[in-house]
């Protein structure tokens, strides 16, 4: 069984994200970068299905510019085999990324889909979902366990009641929850290997399929500042400012 | 039991990917393609941790890939204006340029982001075959059984607080190499091990730091003068503190805006921090930044020692270079192109001693007949006349740059290590800094957070206390633990929540790895060993 893993470029979780002067993004430059956190959960999940013998070929899908390739050697040098990037503008939106995928599926035909539950960049939490719709195969979203057996996989969600557990037929694709799996580190060994592991790389139009944006985005704007908070001398102050201050009762 | 490790071997380990270490690594593979070059890089990616104010002279770049403009270095901003202020409490005295050492004179360099430049040479090394691991610190020194050094060990990842192996454990590896490079910026704790070990600085003067910070603003245009460059001295430090600021114009309506402060001041109640917060109040500096927005912060230690203080640069199996030497020159307030070219001249004697067994000790001779020497010396008097305090200081630095261009007769020495320089609490005068308004100050909680800075929670504390008593006992009563204000971060905290019972805190998850703490703790009781790979700041164009 072959699984492909889907990986995506995004402004690394520790740098403090600022939006352009001119509202039309945020600061790219010289921003450090790094693969969306549950996508490491998704890869590190498949590395670890191939260890105990349940595939035989783990697959890395980004799409972006040219530089996903770094995310792509990233997960290569984690243990993945190979990897394709398909070529197209950076901030291509979950539809189009869903049948990017799809299209990638007819190739190469996998029995598993992993991805991370979402991108904490935009967090849309849908390619997974739509994806699935498209190709007409079961989802496992928020999968906090992956457990396979022959032809199905009992897979444990993550959702707000507790924890729900579901038996998905193979093909099935799943997005992963952080809760799946301690992602292992790269070694250096494994880094030198990964530069000499294969990467496809196509166009979006070569695989036929329109990228171009169907949101239009009016403004990004920072969130407001949080007031500073004010210590109240008794309950009867407290009633009092969120009466006619803050006016919340 | 003993952890298995594997090894690879390379001709070179540079540790280090800043201006030295990249200078190196780029100038070897120009001079002998064929050798096999790595870098080691704690940083999570190439200029995550570097810091700079920075005016660059382009020197030693010239001399390196002298098509720099045609291959698109990030080298831009061209100085078109100088300024010098001499702070009063709210006057400023402007002091004419002419009247500046030419040292000081800046109109042939640019204003530059020094991690964008680093950045840029790393691809410009990789471009040339140099394999560079960012994430990868380098955290012990392999020696032979004849105490030569053999390479280095990158860190264990994936332990925890406890030291247990975690899940994710992945076994540091051995970088064998037939020369070592350290080149780790100023204070590097393995360039400190070998100083030490080899007696690199016997007969130098003790070594001397200062405290930099840095916040890049972006600030309304019409306050703006690209290529303008401000230096002050004066207010808020006291005459008997070495110190002053740079305000430097940038492109994109962003002014670099930053403090050092020479880690031999006396009063353990100064808190380098609020001098520099409280620095952007006064009249002339706050005018250029009301109604910005600050957009970064960081802070690093610097060599602040010079000639005096360079230790001995070569060693069995290895050379030190940059600033983990010292090779910054003061008085010009720049070290990038002096790093640089001590890494230059180091690719050039580890070329010689691979290819035809030339000592690495021709390493002294190169560096003797270069520019770089002849810079430091030239410079060497003017630091430790700050002894003397502000006013003289400057009338002996006019006789000796302007007059004498630094060839006096007679070399000045550092009277003591910054570290023994601290008066005790109870001689010292109590410092009382302004409260923060959220506009031109910050606290620190707010300032760190703009470094990105980040450390796996669960691995050991990398703050190590030789005596874990020592801060409670001792530096608490005797200097009233000036860690406290020291540490630009907010790293040391002592928590006194029990009133009889106090407690020494160590937030080592803010740590942006400046080395103040290495430095300046009295007993010299804090020993600053690295992290996990990739913990640290994320500065982004500092």
């Amino acid at each position: 069984m072959k699984i492909l893993v889907t990986v995506k470029r995004v402004i690394d979780y520790n740098v403090q994200v600022r939006v352009k002067a001119d509202g039309s993004g945020v600061e790219k430059e010289n921003v450090k970068m790094s693969m969306n956190p549950p996508d490491e959960n998704a890869v590190e999940e498949a590395l670890r299905i191939k260890e105990a013998g349940k595939a035989d070929e783990i697959i890395i899908l980004s799409i972006g510019e040219e530089k996903c390739q770094e995310t792509i050697r990233t997960a290569l040098a984690m243990g993945a085999d190979r990897g394709i990037l398909i070529k197209a503008s950076d901030d291509v939106e979950p539809l189009a990324v869903s049948k990017i995928v799809s299209k990638v599926v007819e190739t190469e035909q996998p029995g598993l889909i992993l991805m991370g539950k979402q991108a904490i960049d935009d967090d849309s939490n849908q390619t997974a979902q739509m994806t699935s719709a498209l190709l007409g195969w079961p989802q496992a979203t928020f999968a906090s366990k992956i457990e396979i057996e022959g032809n199905i996989a009992t897979v444990t969600r993550e959702i707000d009641e507790g924890l729900e557990r579901i038996k998905v037929n193979i093909p099935f694709i799943a997005s992963c929850d952080l809760r799946l799996n301690e992602p292992r580190y790269a070694s250096l060994p494994n880094i030198m290997k990964a530069k000499k592991k294969p990467i496809d790389i196509k166009s979006a139009d070569e695989l036929g399929v329109d990228v171009s944006p169907r949101i239009e985005h009016l403004k990004i704007s920072e969130p407001p500042t949080r007031q500073k908070g004010v210590m109240v001398a008794d309950v009867a102050e407290l009633v009092q400012k969120l009466k006619y201050e803050a006016k919340v009762i | 039991m003993e952890i298995q490790r594997e090894s690879m071997e390379y001709d070179v380990v540079i540790v280090g990917a800043g201006p030295a270490g990249l200078a190196t690594s780029i100038k070897l593979k120009q001079i002998n393609p064929d050798l096999n070059v790595c870098i080691l890089e704690k940083g999570s990616e190439v200029g995550a941790h570097i810091l700079s104010g920075n005016v660059f002279e382009t020197r030693a770049l010239d001399e390196l890939i002298p098509d720099w403009k045609e291959k698109g270095a990030p080298i831009k901003t061209k100085v078109k204006r100088e300024k010098f202020l001499f702070l009063g409490k709210k006057t400023s005295l402007s002091w004419p340029t002419w009247l500046l050492p030419s040292v000081q004179k800046n109109h042939k360099n640019y204003i530059i982001s020094l991690a964008n430049l680093c950045r840029w040479l790393a691809e410009q090394a990789e471009g040339l075959g140099v394999e560079i691991f960012p994430g990868f610190a380098a955290s012990k020194i392999i020696y032979d059984e004849d105490e030569k050094i053999i390479g280095v060990q990158t860190g264990d990842m994936g332990i925890d607080k406890e030291g247990n192996k975690k899940d994710s454990f992945e076994p540091g590896l051995n970088i064998m190499a037939k020369v070592t490079v350290f080149s780790e910026g100023c204070r590097g704790h393995l360039g400190k091990e070998v100083i030490k070990k080899y007696k690199l600085d016997n007969n130098k003067s003790p070594q001397q730091y200062g405290i930099g910070f840095k916040e890049i603003w972006e600030i309304p245009e019409d306050q703006h003068d690209e290529g303008l460059v401000m230096h002050t001295a004066g207010w808020p430090l006291d005459n008997s503190t070495y110190g002053g600021s740079f305000c430097y114009h940038a492109e994109k309506n962003q002014v670099f805006i930053g403090y050092v402060i020479g880690l031999d001041y006396q009063n353990p109640y100064l808190s380098p921090y609020d001098e520099f917060q409280q620095f952007k109040t006064h009249p002339a500096i706050s005018k250029i930044l009301k109604n910005g927005k600050r957009i970064s912060y960081g802070a690093r230690a610097l060599i602040e020692g010079g000639f005096q203080s360079l230790p001995k640069m070569y060693m069995p199996g290895a050379l030190l270079i940059g600033c983990d030497a010292g090779t910054l020159n003061m008085p010009k307030i720049k070290g990038s192109h002096t790093a640089m070219k001590s890494g230059m001249i180091a690719a050039e004697v580890i070329n010689e001693n691979l290819t035809n067994k030339a000592a690495l000790s021709e390493y002294e001779i190169k560096f003797k007949n270069s520019w770089v020497y002849k810079e430091l010396y030239k410079a060497r008097n003017v630091k430790p006349s700050f002894q003397w305090s502000l006013i003289p200081a400057i009338i002996f630095t006019g006789i000796d740059q302007i007059v004498f261009r630094g060839y006096l007769p007679f070399t000045l020495k550092h009277p003591h290590s910054d570290h023994e320089s601290l008066i005790p609490a109870h001689k010292a005068k109590k410092i009382k800094y302004p409260k923060y308004d959220g506009k031109l100050t910050f606290d620190k909680t707010s300032s760190v957070y703009l470094t990105g800075t980040n450390h796996e929670s669960d691995q050991p504390v990398h703050l190590k206390l030789k005596d874990p008593d020592l801060p409670i006992k001792y530096t608490l009563n005797e200097y009233d633990e000036p860690a406290q204000r020291y540490c630009p971060a907010g790293v040391y905290e002592v928590d006194r929540t029990d009133q009889n019972n106090p407690k020494f805190v160590i937030n080592a998850q803010n740590c942006i790895h400046c080395k103040t703490c290495d430095i300046k703790e009295p007993s010299q009781n804090i020993n600053w060993v690295v992290p996990e790979g990739a913990g640290g700041p994320n500065y982004a164009n500092m």
